[in-house]
């Protein structure tokens, strides 16, 4: 996989397009490595000049700074900024909707201005300009899918359509959960729940969730965020229904209807 | 005689009720500046556009369209008889009887229109009437989950009833004194809904249609004074307060966490080994970082707090609290509004200077940490409140005190920092493996 760190680049002489932040679910969790492959193979396909940090990245702080600790966060977004000012990084992309949050809002007063893109908007924008061509209208015949909104994509940024916009391509039927857009359910995840044991309840918030999905009836539920992916996987685990239902980004289901990936449904 | 004692009277209601309602809403004012100083001025159109769109026009209820309509009915009913109500302050304080309606009851045009807007406002007061007995029912009959919370036990709920039963009680009042003024003056008005009501009156004599005339009058005015006075300690403050709190709302996008400036400098002076720290100075008072107590919250924070109207939107959009979590984002408003008003009579009751009760809003019956730990800061909450209010600042500010301050965090994520600081993850895996997920 043709892959260039920006250290490479400059060595070169060269300017990348655009510095793919891979994020840690994206470098070191094996579902989001994934995600991961099938955007650089979109990107490779296309011909787009991206460059990633590679070891020089560190983990945005996002996690950090909502649990509450803001020393944490300062001193990896102050390390992460002057790695990037060094390199003269203009554009970012991400397929992390918590590295697109904090880089694009928590970063700027720090030093760090960038333009900064979601990868549902960076594919949004490649659809819209012609550049991705649907060539595998088989896999998703007949098929169902919905799509998840993440928080940190939805409300925090309002970017609703984006995703949708890319799902529409696929030769598929896209539904609504019953709680979409700005009335979407959390996956569970946010604010550094993620890494730690849920409060006592009756329920945990990603079972919840994945009931909403399992009742819209849809063969894929789409997300768009590494960490809401793992969430509802493991709903979907919980349930016992992970032979009818699969849990993709909208990343891999874009490569594979372009014939770059095979997902098995 | 009889008019010059009804002056007096007037007067002195209104003056005594003026005096109590001053000192209710300074209260909530010195409390409010118990906060932080924070800069929002700026951005005034844009804060303008807010303030009409979200505040007057309601733009943010009519996503959940019933208790929208039926909302927006009392609101319009109330904005609309403040006419009324200001014919019925200068008949107060002049002596006169609907000194309006006989300035211009010669001049047809004029007259016409007084009958109109009166008119209006009796059919808009119908209106008022289905919303409000709506309502109670939501409340009541049909107990709309949100509106049955455990954090609405006690005074909330009575004072959410107080003020639907008094605007029942302002219609009454209103009513009688509109169709008895009528039936005195037989129909001479044509008032259109007291004109219905007038048969009611049909057996009452003279004196009888006069007392109850007055009755209406000096109910009214009773029940307008009384609500001035009761508003600054009821959640139905924010009839006054939804305005400021959306001109002063967050413009930035929901997900922006403001960066602290304090940690900034110190992060600096650490990663800069040449950085000559600057001389500390003895005096000055010691930094804290987060939020311990409503002192440590900025001012549109208890803002807020104090517009917060109690309908529980957020706390039925919380993904925590709709698992069964403990958290729920209208009892933080709550107990912020309660933790302040406890620091205001604290310091009321000391000369003006607060004295430190070895209390905070963290715990002490106020905010659990184990409520704080609950939040995934999704937003819901803030999206869902009709006028701006965002409990995630509040939350937020908290947990850093707590894991800042009292280095009071799960074992789980004391794990997930160190692993940040040390491996620039929050899991423990070596930087130098960054760049695997290629090789797979």
């Amino acid at each position: 996989m043709q892959v260039k760190t920006y250290a490479e680049y400059a060595s070169s002489g060269e300017t990348p397009e655009v510095l793919f932040w891979v994020g840690c679910a994206g470098s070191f969790d094996q579902r989001a490595q994934k995600v991961t492959r099938s955007f650089v193979k979109i990107l490779n396909h296309l011909n787009i000049k991206f460059a990633v940090l590679g070891t020089e990245e560190s983990c945005t702080g996002d996690p950090a700074k909502r649990a509450g600790n803001e020393f944490v966060f300062q001193m990896l977004a102050l390390q992460n900024i002057e790695v990037m000012n060094t390199y003269g990084v203009k554009r970012i992309v991400t397929t992390c909707p918590h590295c697109f949050n904090i880089l694009k809002n928590e970063y700027p007063s720090l030093g760090g201005n960038y333009e900064v893109i979601h990868h549902s908007t960076f594919l949004q924008k490649l659809i819209d300009e012609g550049r991705i061509k649907i060539t595998d209208t088989a896999t998703f015949k007949g098929k169902k899918i919905t799509y998840h909104d993440s928080c940190y994509l939805g409300r925090a940024n309002e970017i609703y359509e984006a995703p949708r916009k890319v799902l529409e391509e696929l030769d598929a039927e896209l539904v609504e959960m019953k709680s979409c857009r700005t009335k979407g359910l959390c996956c569970g995840a946010g604010g550094a729940q993620m890494f730690k044991e849920d409060e006592k309840g009756t329920k945990r918030i990603n079972i919840a969730r994945t009931e909403e999905a399992l009742e819209s009836n849809a063969q894929i539920v789409a997300a768009a965020c590494p960490f809401c992916n793992t969430m509802l996987t493991d709903g979907v685990k919980s349930k016992d229904k992970q032979q009818d239902v699969k849990v993709f980004d909208i990343a891999e289901l874009l490569a594979a209807g372009q014939g770059l990936e095979t997902i098995n449904l | 005689m009889f008019t010059i004692i009804q002056i007096v009277l007037f007067i002195v209601l209104c003056s005594v009720a003026g005096y109590f309602a001053f000192k209710g809403y300074y209260f909530v004012y010195k409390n409010i500046m118990h906060g932080k100083s924070e800069d929002l001025s700026g951005n005034s159109s844009e804060r303008l556009k807010n303030l009409l769109l979200i505040a007057f026009g309601q733009k943010k209820m009519f996503k959940n369209i019933t208790p929208a309509v039926l909302h927006f009915f009392i609101y319009a009913g109330f904005v609309i008889t403040q006419i009324e109500l200001l014919e019925i302050f200068i008949d107060g304080l002049t002596g006169s009887h609907r000194i309006i309606f006989h300035a211009v009851e010669n001049i047809s045009a004029l007259r016409s229109i007084y009958v109109f807007t009166i008119s209006f406002i009796e059919v808009a007061s119908v209106f008022v009437f289905i919303a409000t007995v709506a309502f109670l029912s939501r409340r009541w009959i049909l107990r709309v989950p949100r509106l049955n919370k455990p954090e609405l036990k006690g005074f909330p709920v009575i004072d959410a009833t107080l003020i639907l039963l008094s605007e029942i009680y302002l219609l009454a009042c209103i009513f009688s004194m509109n169709t008895a003024d009528m039936a005195l003056h037989n129909g001479e008005y044509g008032f259109l809904v007291s004109g219905f009501f007038m048969p009611l009156f049909a057996g009452c004599g003279e004196t009888c249609l006069h007392i109850v005339e007055r009755s209406g009058w000096w109910g009214h005015m009773l029940g307008v004074l009384a609500l001035l006075v009761y508003l600054p300690y009821s959640k139905h403050l924010h009839i006054l307060l939804a305005f400021p709190n959306t001109y002063f709302g967050r413009l930035q996008p929901k997900g922006y966490i403001n960066n602290m400036p304090e940690i900034t400098k110190e992060i600096k002076l650490m990663m800069d080994p040449s950085a000559v720290p600057p001389p500390v100075d003895a005096n000055a008072a010691p930094v804290k970082f987060g939020a311990k107590d409503v002192f440590d919250l900025t001012w549109k924070n208890l803002l807020d707090a104090y517009t917060c109207t109690e309908c529980g939107r957020c706390t039925a959009a919380c993904p925590a609290n709709q698992t069964g979590k403990l958290l729920s984002p209208r009892k933080i408003m709550m107990n912020t509004r309660d933790r302040l008003e406890e620091v205001g009579r604290n310091r009321d009751a000391n000369d003006g200077v607060w004295k430190d009760d070895a209390k905070s809003l963290i715990e002490n019956n106020y905010i659990s940490v184990e409520e704080l730990r609950a939040c995934t800061t999704c937003n819901a909450c803030v999206e869902e409140c009709p006028i701006m209010i965002s409990p995630l600042e509040i939350i937020v500010q908290l947990r850093r005190n707590l894991v800042m301050e009292e280095s009071n965090a799960p074992a789980e994520w004391n794990g997930m920092f160190t692993a940040m600081e040390n491996n620039g993850a929050p899991w423990q895996f070596s930087q130098q493996d960054r760049l695997n997920w290629k090789n797979g």
